[in-house]
C-alpha cells in the first residue's frame, strides 16, 4: 500500500547520511552519539531482514523444549521460571542448544561484529540455525 | 551541572587555604559527568608552576548515585590508596559545604592513556602490552592490602550480597533473560565460601587503568570500592567485553592469566583459587548484562534520553553469548 521508498530504503538512506555527512561534521560527544544512532540504524535494517523467520524458529524450539504452545513471550518466562526453580539446565536435552541458537540469532541482529559472537559461530557448528547469515557484520560498534 | 563561574570562584577559595604557593586557575572544562559525579579538568597556578588537576565532586545539584560511594568517603579511600603505595592520583584538598560549591575533591591529574582501544591498538603501547598484565598483578596485591578497616562509609559486598543485589535489579526490569537465570543458578550453586575481607576497588578494568609506553601508571574510578573478596577484582579485570575485541587475551585484552596470577602472589597477594576466580568472571560477564537492561530501564524511565542510553539495552546479548561460553563451553 505505501510508496517508495520502502522502509528499507529509508532506514539505508538515512544511515549513509548519518555516516557521510553528520558524523564528519561533528566533533566529541555529538559525533559518537551520531555514531550511535547510525548504528542503531543497522539494528534495525538487520532486524527487519531477519525477525520474521528467527522468530518462528525460536518459538518452535521452546514449544519443543517445554512441550507447551504459547506466545513467544509466554514461553520464554516459563523457560526463566523453569531455570530459576532448577526444573531445567544445563544437563537438560535441547536447552544448550535452543539458548545457542536463540543468542546467536539476537546478535546477528544486534551486534554482528562482537568477537565472541565470531568465535562463538566456529565453536557452535550449526548452532545458529537457517536463515541467520553470519556474513552480514553490517556497521555494529564493538 | 555546575555554573562554571560559580565553580571557578569557589575552587579559587578553596585551593588558597590548601595548595601551597596557589596563585590562581585557568582552563576549567567539563570532562565527564556521571549520575552520581562531574569531573572537571583545570590548570593550578602555582609558585612553583603550572599543576594539572581534576576537580570530582556532586556540584550543582547531583545526586549521590545508586552504587557509588558517597564522594567525602572516594576522596578518603583515593587519599589512603595513594599513600599506601597504589598509583592513584594524590588528593590536594576535599571541599565541603562551606567552600559553596558542592561537594567533591581534587586531586592530581596524572599523565596516561585510558582508552582501552587506543592501549590494544597503538603502536605506542607495544612494548607495554606484554608487561601490563603482571603489572596490574603487583598493583592490584598492593591494594588488596590497603589497610581500609578504619574507612567510615565503605560497605562490605560478598559474593552474597551482590548476587542478591543483581537477583533484585534484574526481576525489578522484569526483561526475561534465560541465560541470565542459568548463571544465576551458576552462581548460587557455585557460590565459594566468603573470605577475610580485603579492599576491592570494584572496576579495575581496562578503560580505567592510566597507560604510558612504560605499562600501567595508575588507577583510576574508586566509586565502586568496597570491602570484599579480593578475587573480584581479578575476575573483572577478565570479564570478555574488557577485552574490547582481543578475546584471546584474557586479561583487558591484553595479557594472559598466569601473568597475572603469579605477579599477584609474587607480590604478597593472597594464593589464587582460579575456580574462584571464574567464579567472579561469571558473575561479572551476569553484572554487564544486567547493566546493560538497566542502562534501557533508566531510558525507559525519561531520566536519560540519549539513543546512546537505548542502544545499549541491546548489548545484552553480548552478555549472554559470553556467560553461554563460560557455562557452557
Amino acid at each position: 500500500m505505501y510508496d517508495r521508498p520502502t522502509r528499507r530504503e529509508l532506514l539505508a538512506t538515512i544511515r549513509a547520511f548519518l555516516e557521510g555527512e553528520v558524523m564528519p561534521a561533528l566533533e566529541g560527544r555529538r559525533a559518537f552519539h551520531a555514531r550511535v544512532a547510525a548504528n542503531a540504524l543497522g539494528i534495525v535494517e538487520r532486524e527487519l531482514e531477519h525477525a520474521e523467520s528467527q522468530e518462528r524458529l525460536a518459538l518452535e524450539r521452546l514449544g519443543e523444549l517445554l512441550d507447551r504452545r504459547g506466545s513467544f513471550e509466554e514461553l520464554e518466562l516459563e523457560l526463566c521460571r523453569r531455570i530459576r526453580e532448577g526444573e531445567i539446565g544445563l544437563d537438560s536435552p535441547g536447552l544448550v542448544e535452543h539458548l545457542r541458537a536463540t543468542t546467536l540469532a539476537k546478535l546477528a541482529v544486534d551486534q554482528p561484529r562482537y568477537a565472541s559472537y565470531r568465535r562463538a559461530l566456529e565453536e557452535w557448528p550449526g548452532a545458529s540455525g537457517r536463515g541467520v547469515s553470519a556474513e552480514d557484520p553490517g556497521e555494529a560498534s564493538e | 551541572m555546575a555554573d562554571p563561574a560559580a565553580l571557578e570562584a569557589g575552587l579559587g577559595r578553596a585551593l588558597e587555604a590548601c595548595l601551597a604557593g596557589f596563585r590562581g586557575l585557568r582552563d576549567l572544562r567539563r570532562l565527564s559527568g556521571g549520575a552520581s559525579a562531574e569531573t572537571w579538568a583545570f590548570e593550578a597556578e602555582c609558585d612553583e608552576g603550572p599543576l594539572p588537576l581534576v576537580l570530582r565532586g556532586r556540584l550543582g545539584g547531583t545526586e549521590a548515585g545508586g552504587a557509588s560511594l558517597p564522594i567525602e568517603v572516594e576522596a578518603a579511600l583515593v587519599a589512603l590508596a595513594q599513600q599506601s603505595g597504589v598509583p592513584a592520583p594524590r588528593v590536594h584538598c576535599v571541599l565541603d559545604a562551606s567552600h559553596g560549591i558542592g561537594v567533591g575533591y581534587v586531586m592530581q591529574r596524572m599523565p596516561g592513556e585510558t582508552l582501552a582501544r587506543r592501549i590494544l591498538r597503538e603502536e605506542r603501547f607495544a612494548a607495554a602490552r606484554p608487561r601490563m598484565a603482571a603489572q596490574c598483578g603487583a598493583i592490584l596485591a598492593r591494594l588488596h592490602r590497603v589497610p581500609c578497616e578504619d574507612l567510615a562509609g565503605l560497605p562490605s559486598l560478598g559474593a552474597a550480597e551482590q548476587i542478591a543485589h543483581n537477583r533484585r535489579v534484574y526481576d525489578e526490569l522484569a526483561q526475561p533473560h534465560p541465560v541470565f537465570e542459568l548463571a544465576f543458578r551458576f552462581l548460587e550453586e557455585c557460590r565459594p565460601d566468603a573470605v577475610e575481607a580485603a579492599l576491592v576497588h570494584g572496576d579495575f578494568r581496562n578503560g580505567n587503568l592510566l597507560v604510558e609506553e612504560s605499562g600501567v601508571t595508575g588507577v583510576l574510578d574508586w566509586e565502586l570500592a568496597h570491602r570484599g573478596d579480593p578475587m573480584e577484582d581479578l575476575g573483572w579485570l577478565c570479564v570478555p567485553p574488557w577485552r574490547f575485541g582481543e578475546i584471546d587475551r584474557a586479561v583487558g585484552g591484553f595479557g594472559e592469566r598466569e601473568d597475572l596470577y603469579r605477579a599477584y602472589e609474587a607480590a604478597g597477594g593472597r594464593s589464587v583459587e582460579p575456580e574462584r576466580v571464574r567464579f567472579w568472571e561469571v558473575f561479572g560477564a551476569l553484572k554487564w548484562g544486567v547493566i546493560c537492561v538497566g542502562m534501557y530501564g533508566i531510558w525507559k524511565s525519561g531520566l536519560d534520553d540519549s539513543v546512546e542510553r537505548a542502544a545499549i539495552g541491546r548489548r545484552a546479548s553480548e552478555a549472554e553469548v559470553d556467560l553461554l561460553r563460560l557455562l557452557a563451553p
